[in-house]
């Protein structure tokens, strides 16, 4: 039934392949997100310590 | 609220579904007597373009919560699902000239509704962002952009509709009662394949929602520990800007 029938694979894996690089594209964005986060957190973690560190001299001169 | 919860089970889930939906479309699926093998971008085109329609949708959905409540929570939900739509969106019509250069020959063909539809419906929300960008106030951006999502979600259905009455059918009637529907064994695999899309929608909807709810926790931390002079001013944006205690 099928054999005479145009194979076209070139175009389905084509189709297939927009799809997946979307997902692709998402996910790499998403990494790079995930990487300003953890970029920001750990600024934030110093600058508390440096409130702790602000609070503990504070806390020695009186 | 937390948006990351259960992510990793749904983000496992979706990827099994799709799997098992390519899957079966591939190697359970009869091959079709008139398209032959291209008729299997249909597994990834449809499923692709409902979710799509859908997710603009809920968009829509989202935003008549936000004109009802005037909570930023649901214009931030209805621009997140908005922005992944038009994503989805793009990948609709790109898959769906790929199908149309296949079965007939053109890139794109004008006289064919459901391409043409869908680009009429992508190109009306493809200016949801331009609109937001252009208003500076935040609240009044926001409650713009809700009365467009409500306007053009209402406008989706009316697309469905149209591609279903038009009268050059080309793609495969699934809903169909009569004669042209999907044979049973190709149904399996496409309602699977949907569930599948349905599901990675909604995990790249709970990492978007999740990434912008902590992006702004940081935001509000950053403030806490080192004043306003800490936090750099945010600028213009299209993107709602979420209140950090929700």
């Amino acid at each position: 039934m099928t054999d005479a029938l145009p194979n076209n694979t070139g175009y389905v894996a084509a189709a297939y392949l927009v799809f997946f690089a979307l997902v692709l594209i998402y996910v790499v964005i998403m990494a790079a997100k995930l990487s300003r986060f953890e970029r920001e957190l750990s600024e934030l973690e110093e600058l508390a310590d440096e409130r702790i560190e602000e609070r503990e001299r504070e806390a020695v001169s009186t | 609220m937390l948006y990351g919860t259960r992510l990793r089970a749904l983000s496992i889930l979706a990827a099994v579904t799709l799997t098992a939906g390519f899957g079966l479309a591939f190697f359970y699926a009869p091959m079709d007597a008139d398209q032959g093998f291209m008729q299997k971008i249909f597994y990834v085109h449809v499923p692709l373009a409902i979710v799509a329609l859908g997710g603009f949708v809920f968009g829509g959905i989202m935003a008549i919560q936000h004109l009802r409540t005037r909570d930023a929570r649901y214009d931030l939900r209805s621009y997140v699902a908005i922005h992944l739509s038009l994503v989805l969106g793009a990948g609709v019509l790109v898959t769906g000239s790929i199908w149309a250069k296949a079965s007939w020959g053109h890139w794109w063909v004008w006289d064919e509704p459901t391409l043409v539809s869908f680009l009429v419906v992508f190109l009306l929300y493809a200016t949801y962002q331009p609109l937001r960008f252009s208003i500076e106030d935040p609240e009044r951006q926001a409650r713009y952009a809700s009365v467009f999502a409500i306007t053009a979600g209402a406008f989706v259905p009316l697309n469905f509709l149209a591609v279903r009455l038009a009268q050059a059918y080309t793609h495969p009637r699934v809903f169909a009662t009569t004669d042209g529907g999907l044979p049973g064994k190709m149904q399996l695999p496409f309602y699977l394949c949907l569930i599948g899309m349905a599901l990675l929608f909604a995990t790249l909807w709970k990492y978007e929602m999740a990434s912008k709810h902590t992006s702004a926790q940081l935001r509000s931390l950053r403030r806490k520990l080192g004043g306003d002079d800490a936090v750099a001013p945010q600028g213009r944006t299209a993107a709602p800007s979420l209140g950090t205690s929700s």
